[in-house]
C-alpha cells in the first residue's frame, strides 16, 4: 500500500460493539489500522474516535465513506490536510540507577515531560507532543534501556472556532441531510 | 399493558405491514412461533433449510419491493441464514432476518446452539441488533424495518435470545424514534443536477448505464423520459434488467461479462456515460483499468460511498434515483443523436450476440425463447446461477418492470427455486418460472416440498447438461479442457418432482420443448420440466479472461474456429 499516513476523526455512538464495526470494516475493505484511540466527545452519548491509517487520498475518501455509511457513525472527516493539533501520550519506563538518573531527568525537563514515578532501578516518565517529539525522546531515552512502553495513539482536532459536526465539507452533496426520520 | 418479546415482536411485524414469513422452527424460537397464532394476520411459509428461507425472504422482497422477512433459531439455523443474508447485502436487497439467541446468562458460554451471529453477519448486514432488554423491542422492530426499505435497501438482523421472546414487560409502542446518524439524502444537489444536465446536453455519443437502483426507486418513467428527451440509448446491467422495456427503441440490451456486443461497444466508445443505480460491479465493466477513459461519467446513486469506488467519475450525484431523474428532467435539453443511434444499430446488425443456431438437439438458447413465446413475455422469470442464468437474461425479452429475478453481487447458486417460491407468493397472480441448472437446482432441492405445501403453482425448467456448466465452459476455454470435478450425474429430476407430488415432463429432443411448455402452463399447479440440454453448449458473447469490454469472443469467433482450446 502506497501513500500517506491519513487522520480520520469519527462521532460515534457510545454504544457496545461499535468499535468492533469500525475495526471491522476497516479491516475487510483491507486498510491496515495504525492506531486508533477512542474517548467520550463533547455531546452525551457520543464518542470521539481518532484513527490513524496508511493509504492514498482516494483509498482514505472511500474507507471515509463506507465508515459514514454505519449506521453508528454520526460523522467521520479525514481532517489530514486540516490545520491541526495533534497529540499523544506516552508512559516510559527508563532502566535508572544514581548513576544515570540526573542526566535523564535533564533530557526529560529539554522536552517538557514529567517524572511520574520512581524506583530504585528506574523512572517513569510522561509526556504528551505530535508523535516526532515522542519519537525523538524516545531515542534518547534508548540508549539508557526501556523497560516497558505504552503509546496511547494519536489523537487530534482542528484549529480555530470550528467543530467537527458544525462544519459541512462535502462538495458531492453527499453529506446527510439534518432531518428526523419518521 | 404487559407483552411477551415474542408478542412485541409479531407486533412489530403487523404494524410494519408483514403479511409472510419464512423459515424454520428450532428451540430458542419456539415460544416465537407458539405466539403466532394470536397474529392470524401473519401467513409463515415452512421451508425446509433457513437458507431457502432467506432466499425465499429475498425473492419475496424482489418481487413485491416490500421487506421480506425470515425467521430461524440459533446457531445452525442462524448460520444457515447467512448466505441469503450476504445475496441480499449485494443486491441491495430490504430483509428483516430474525434469529433466536440462548438465553441471557448462556450468552458467552459456548451454549447449545449458540452462535455469535451479530459478529457473523456484521460485514455482510446493514445493521444488527441483539435485545438484550425487552422494552427495546417495539423500537428495534421498527428501526430494522426502516434501515431495510429507505436509503439504499439491506438486511438487517435481530438476534433474540429466547427468555427475551418470553419475558412479559410493559409495552410502549415508539411513537417515534430517532436514528441520528442516519439519514440518507435523497434529493440531488441543485449543482450537481445543473451540472450533469449541462454534461448530458453536451453530450454527443451518450449511453444510459441504468442499474438496479432504477428499479428499487421505481424510477421507469422517469428514465423512459430523460432517455427520449436526450435520445439517449439505454443499456442495462444484469440487474437492471426490465428498467426499461426491452422493446423500447431506445434500448439497448445490457452489457458486462456475457452481455450483448453492441451494448459493450457502445459503453466503450461513448463520449458521455450516464450511470443511474448502478456500482460499476467488475462483472459489468469487465477489465476496470480498461473501462472507458474517455468519457464524461456523471454516477447517480443513493449511495455515497459508490461515488468513485471503481470508476472515476467526473459528477457524482448523491440521492434515489426517481428524485434525481426527476430534478434532471427538468433541466435536460432535448436533443437528437441519430448519427450515434445508427451506429449502434450498426453494431447490433453486424455483431449478432442473440442468434439461435438451428439443431436437432435441445439448444437452451431456444428453451427461454419458447418459453418467452409461450407467456407472451408475462411471467415473472427467476433464476439459478450459471449459464442457464446468462441464457434466461439474454433470450427472454423482459418488457415489464421488475420481471427478472436473479442473483447477481454474490452469484448464489441454489437461489432461484427458493427465490421462485418468495416471488409467487408475493405475486401470486403471476405466472412465475423458476429457470434453474441441474447443478443449481440440486443446491436447494429439498425446497420442492415447500412448493407442495404452499400449493404453489410455479413452473420449474432445469437446464440439464450434467455439469457444473459455467465451471466447465472456464475449463474448456481457459484451462485445456480438462473437466475436473465438473460432470454431475444428477438424479432423474422427473422422478424426484414425482416423489414431491409435483407433476413434471422431460424434454430430450426440439420437438419435445413447446409440447413441454404447453403442458406446464395448463397445469393450474406447479410443473417441472427437465430440458436434457446441448451438454456443452457455451455462453456468448463473452469477455475473454482479464479483457476489457470489447475484447470478447463471439458465438461467430467460435464456429469459424478463431477460439482454440
Amino acid at each position: 500500500m502506497t501513500g500517506n499516513k491519513h487522520t480520520l476523526v469519527a462521532l460515534v455512538e457510545d454504544r457496545p460493539g461499535v468499535l468492533n464495526r469500525m475495526a471491522s470494516l476497516c479491516r475487510r475493505r483491507g486498510f491496515n489500522i495504525e492506531s486508533i484511540a477512542v474517548g467520550h466527545s463533547e455531546t452525551p452519548r457520543l464518542s470521539r474516535m481518532t484513527i490513524v491509517v496508511d493509504g492514498t487520498n482516494a483509498m482514505i475518501e472511500q474507507l471515509r465513506k463506507q465508515l459514514d455509511k454505519l449506521v453508528v457513525t454520526m460523522k467521520v472527516s479525514d481532517i489530514t490536510s486540516d490545520n491541526i493539533v495533534v497529540r499523544e501520550l506516552a508512559l516510559i519506563k527508563v532502566k535508572a540507577n544514581s548513576e544515570t538518573r540526573s542526566e535523564i531527568i535533564q533530557i526529560v525537563d529539554i522536552f517538557r515531560a514529567d517524572i511520574v514515578d520512581v524506583a530504585e532501578e528506574s523512572v517513569t516518565v510522561e509526556v504528551t507532543g505530535d508523535e516526532d517529539k515522542i519519537d525523538s525522546l524516545l531515542s534518547l531515552l534508548r540508549g539508557f534501556g526501556i523497560k516497558e512502553l505504552s503509546r496511547t495513539g494519536r489523537i487530534a482536532m482542528t484549529r480555530g472556532g470550528t467543530s467537527l459536526l458544525g462544519e459541512d465539507k462535502d462538495k458531492t452533496g453527499g453529506r446527510r441531510q439534518k432531518k428526523a426520520a419518521s | 399493558m404487559k407483552m411477551t418479546g415474542a408478542q412485541m415482536m409479531l407486533d412489530g411485524l403487523v404494524k410494519e405491514g408483514v403479511e409472510v414469513t419464512f423459515g424454520i422452527q428450532g428451540g430458542k424460537v419456539i415460544p416465537l412461533f407458539d405466539t403466532m397464532p394470536q397474529f392470524p394476520q401473519i401467513h409463515h411459509v415452512l421451508t425446509r433449510h433457513e437458507q431457502g428461507a432467506a432466499h425465499a425472504a429475498e425473492g419475496y422482497a424482489r418481487a413485491t419491493g416490500k421487506v421480506g422477512v425470515c425467521i430461524a433459531t440459533s446457531g445452525p439455523g442462524a448460520t444457515n441464514l447467512v448466505t441469503g443474508i450476504a445475496d441480499a447485502f449485494l443486491d441491495s436487497v430490504p430483509m428483516v432476518a430474525i434469529t433466536g439467541q440462548v438465553n441471557r446468562p448462556d450468552i458467552g458460554k459456548d451454549a447449545f446452539q449458540e452462535v455469535d451471529i451479530t459478529g457473523i453477519t456484521l460485514p455482510i448486514t446493514k445493521h444488527n441488533y441483539l435485545v438484550l432488554d425487552t422494552p427495546s423491542m417495539p423500537r428495534i422492530v421498527r428501526e430494522a424495518f426502516y434501515l431495510a426499505r429507505t436509503g439504499r435497501p439491506g438486511p438487517v438482523l435481530i438476534d433474540v435470545p429466547g427468555d427475551v421472546f418470553m419475558e412479559e414487560t410493559e409495552f410502549h409502542y415508539p411513537k417515534e424514534f430517532d436514528l441520528p446518524s442516519y439519514k440518507p439524502t435523497l434529493r440531488g444537489h441543485p449543482a450537481q443536477i445543473n451540472k450533469a444536465a449541462k454534461v448530458i446536453n453536451d453530450a454527443r455519443q451518450p449511453v444510459i448505464l441504468a442499474g438496479r437502483g432504477v428499479i428499487v426507486s421505481g424510477a421507469y418513467a422517469e428514465l423512459k423520459e430523460l432517455a427520449e428527451k436526450a435520445q439517449i440509448p439505454v443499456i442495462t446491467t444484469l440487474l437492471g434488467i426490465s428498467a426499461i422495456p426491452e422493446s423500447h427503441v431506445l434500448s439497448y440490451g445490457w452489457l458486462g461479462m456475457h452481455g450483448m456486443v453492441h451494448a459493450n461497444m457502445a459503453t466503450d466508445a461513448a463520449d458521455t456515460i450516464i450511470a443511474i443505480g448502478m456500482r460499476f460491479d467488475d462483472r459489468a465493466t469487465a477489465k476496470v483499468s480498461a473501462f472507458n477513459t474517455r468519457a464524461r461519467i456523471v454516477h447517480i446513486d443513493i449511495d455515497p460511498a459508490e461515488i468513485g469506488k471503481n470508476i472515476k467519475v467526473d459528477v457524482p450525484i448523491v440521492g434515489d434515483v426517481k428524485t434525481v431523474l426527476t430534478q434532471l428532467n427538468k433541466v435536460v435539453e432535448t436533443s437528437q443523436h441519430i448519427d450515434w443511434i445508427s451506429q449502434l444499430d450498426e453494431w447490433r446488425r453486424t455483431h449478432p450476440s442473440l442468434n439461435i443456431r438451428d439443431s436437432e438437439s435441445v439448444l437452451p438458447q431456444y428453451v427461454v425463447r419458447q418459453i418467452y413465446e409461450a407467456t407472451k413475455g408475462e411471467a415473472t422469470i427467476v433464476t439459478g446461477v450459471g449459464q442457464h442464468q446468462m441464457w434466461a437474461a439474454q433470450y427472454y425479452h423482459y418488457d415489464h418492470p421488475n420481471s427478472l429475478i436473479t442473483s447477481g453481487g454474490l452469484g448464489t447458486m441454489g437461489f432461484g427455486l427458493p427465490a421462485a417460491i418468495g416471488a409467487q407468493v408475493g405475486r401470486p397472480e403471476a405466472i412465475v418460472w423458476c429457470l434453474d441448472g441441474d447443478g443449481s437446482f440440486q443446491m436447494t432441492i429439498q425446497e420442492l416440498a415447500t412448493i407442495q405445501q404452499e400449493r404453489l403453482p410455479l413452473k420449474i425448467a432445469i437446464f440439464n447438461n450434467g455439469f457444473l456448466g459455467m465451471v466447465r465452459q472456464w475449463q474448456e476455454l481457459f484451462f485445456g479442457k480438462r473437466y475436473v470435478a465438473t460432470p454431475l450425474s444428477g438424479p432423474d429430476f422427473v422422478k424426484v418432482a414425482e416423489a414431491y407430488g409435483i407433476p413434471g415432463t422431460m424434454a430430450k429432443r426440439r420437438e419435445d420443448v413447446i409440447p413441454a411448455i404447453e403442458q406446464a402452463l395448463s397445469e393450474p399447479g406447479p410443473f417441472l420440466i427437465d430440458f436434457r440440454i446441448e451438454p456443452e453448449e457455451n455462453v456468448y458473447p463473452m469477455v475473454k479472461l482479464g479483457g476489457s469490454l470489447v475484447e470478447l469472443l463471439e458465438g461467430e469467433d467460435v464456429k469459424k474456429g478463431v477460439v482454440k482450446s
